[in-house]
């Protein structure tokens, strides 16, 4: 259930050029939140910026009470959050979002994300790995320059692959090539997908194409996050072209199968 | 201290409501507070059948505002009647349910409909941007205004609210149709009608290419607006466009409006509503306002 909270900044650090990890203190928030859900922030008192910033959750330490996430500074609202000192207090509502990545039916796993669409992996990963699944987790990035959070992923997945579009770092070329080439091997029996909307693509087209069971963490430009604007609507599979129905990205997402939507 | 008003015949505890479209039928924010506190609750905008809304994107945010081209999405009035009525039941709050259509006939079988179920009024939407067809097509001429209003008036049994668009050159003669057409009350505004251009991809940013623009930007045209309208009727005006807090309804109500609606500022702080009820309670107490119907339309001009 989504609760309002003035989080305090407990620890913050840019992890690469213009991506910020914050770490702040939610215990509410912490306390009912699965891998998938998001929050939002509200970075000024005043009016403009005048939405809160959806941001999906990093990591969460459910023991301490702290929540972390991750950000890439990219206009005006994320720049004020970036200013943000320690001991300041973050307004956040969370959790939100009902459609959560769920493993439990299955035992082994593939992770797949790109770019700044890694960050909600991590949760995902560290969770189904502490309950015992094989994970294992292929990330992409357009270059060297902005391959991150490798030892972290390192220690929450069985096999890490990264992969650059360059080749400068790791593999090169798309993670989700290197995912489909170890298919046959190692046979996971569902695939989590987050990252830019032609990855995305190309994993939906690959699972549903052979049948492979797939959940996608999805984005929208949002307007509440609450489920009350209806702004954030994606493309319900099964509706015609002709007279599309609709889910919405903060209700019935940000997680779905891959198989339910179009987008 | 009382904050009581009796909006259209609408017995309200106080002069809040929450307006349609940025409340859902409210059961994401009876997380956050007793909706029982509210004067009204006006529903998501609902029509005759199920509608589903207009391709994304449908939102994005602007300076102070933000434009929405949502297009109705909405389950359809059977559906609100058998699933969200009930529960919005539950709370000791007004029930105002927003009805729009895509012609006469179609606003009068809706009101049809309306008669039948346990709300305490309609605010009928000649207003929204963003569909080819009714909506704002009626409300922008004092005729359309007045036909509209005069068909549904003849039908429902219940208090008539009529909610107004801005984007015409003379508010006041629109609101005079409401007038003339019979209905009990006006709200207004609805959103102004707007564009947002990605520079990078030169299209628009809204898939609709145009959408609604609302939030604080659009408040002093909301209070010029009700204001024209509070010098050419006598009915109440419900007011919105941009209220965030109890400053800006004591704004609108010294402007002309009997009531005041928090619309997209329930976005951003679930909590706006509640806040403009203290708002307004602090604002009574400081000036020794015993009731606050005698603000109404107290401003005084230069």
């Amino acid at each position: 259930m989504a609760e309002q909270v003035f989080a305090e900044l407990m620890d913050k650090k840019e992890i690469i050029n213009g991506i910020y990890k914050f770490s702040v203190q939610a215990d509410e928030i912490v306390k009912t939140s699965r891998p998938g859900n998001f929050i939002e922030i509200r970075v000024t008192d005043g009016i403009d910026p005048f939405l809160r910033r959806p941001i999906s959750i990093y990591n969460m330490d459910r023991e301490k009470g702290i929540l972390e996430f991750i950000f890439q500074v990219k206009g005006k609202g994320t720049e004020i959050l970036s200013r943000k000192e320690i001991g300041d207090k973050i307004d956040i509502i969370g959790p939100l979002g009902f459609g959560t990545f769920s493993f439990d039916k299955f035992n082994k796993i593939a992770v797949i994300g790109g770019g700044i669409g890694i960050f909600p992996l991590y949760e995902l990963s560290k969770e189904a790995k502490n309950s015992g699944k094989t994970v294992n987790c292929y990330l992409g990035f357009r270059n060297k320059d902005l391959v991150m959070l490798e030892k972290e992923f390192t220690d929450v997945t069985d096999k890490l692959t990264i992969c650059t579009d360059d080749g400068s770092y790791g593999e090169s070329g798309f993670a989700i090539d290197k995912l489909i080439n170890d298919m046959e091997t190692e046979k996971y029996e569902c695939i989590y997908a987050c990252g830019p909307t032609p990855m995305l693509r190309a994993v939906k087209k690959y699972a549903d194409e052979n049948n492979i069971k797939c959940q996608v963490s999805l984005e929208e430009r949002m307007g509440c996050g609450l489920g009350v604007c209806l702004g954030c609507a994606v493309k319900k599979a099964s509706s015609p072209e002709d007279s599309p129905e609709y889910f919405h990205v903060c209700k019935g997402g940000p997680v779905f199968n891959s198989k339910d939507v179009e987008f | 201290m009382n904050t009581k008003v009796n909006f259209a015949g609408i017995e309200m505890k106080n002069p809040v409501t929450v307006a349609s479209g940025t409340f859902g039928y409210g059961r994401e924010f009876s997380n956050f507070f007793d909706l029982g506190k509210l004067g009204a609750i006006i529903t998501k905008g609902t029509s005759l059948k199920p509608k589903s809304g207009n391709k994304p994107p449908r939102v994005c945010e602007t300076a102070s505002g933000m434009l929405n081209s949502i297009g109705l999405q909405n389950p359809g009035v059977e559906y609100f009647a058998e699933n969200d009525l009930p529960n919005l039941r539950k709370y000791d709050t007004k029930i105002i349910v927003n009805a729009c259509g895509s012609s006469i006939d179609e606003y009068v079988e809706l009101c049809k409909i309306l008669n039948t179920l346990d709300i305490d009024g309609v605010e009928l939407n000649l207003s929204c941007p963003n569909v080819k067809e009714g909506c704002m097509a009626f409300g922008n001429t004092y005729e359309g205004v007045r036909k509209v209003t005069s068909s549904v008036r003849e039908v429902l049994q219940k208090p008539l609210i009529v909610k107004l668009t801005p984007n015409v050159t003379n508010i006041a003669e629109i609101a005079k149709g409401v007038e003339d057409g019979g209905a009990d009350a006006v709200s207004l505004i609805n959103t102004l009608l707007g564009m947002k251009i990605d520079i990078n991809t030169r299209r628009p940013v809204l898939a609709n290419n145009t959408g609604g623009l609302s939030g604080p930007a659009i408040k002093p045209v909301a209070v010029r607006m009700v204001y024209q309208v509070s010098q050419a009727v006598k009915i109440p005006i419900m007011g919105l466009g941009g209220i965030m807090n109890g400053e800006d309804a004591i704004e609108f109500m010294l402007a002309g409006a009997s009531v005041i609606s928090i619309g997209a500022g329930n976005f951003v702080d679930p909590y706006a509503s509640i806040k403009t009820i203290e708002g307004i309670e602090e604002y009574m107490k400081k000036n020794n306002i015993e009731n606050i119907t005698d603000i109404i339309g107290k401003v005084e001009m230069n």
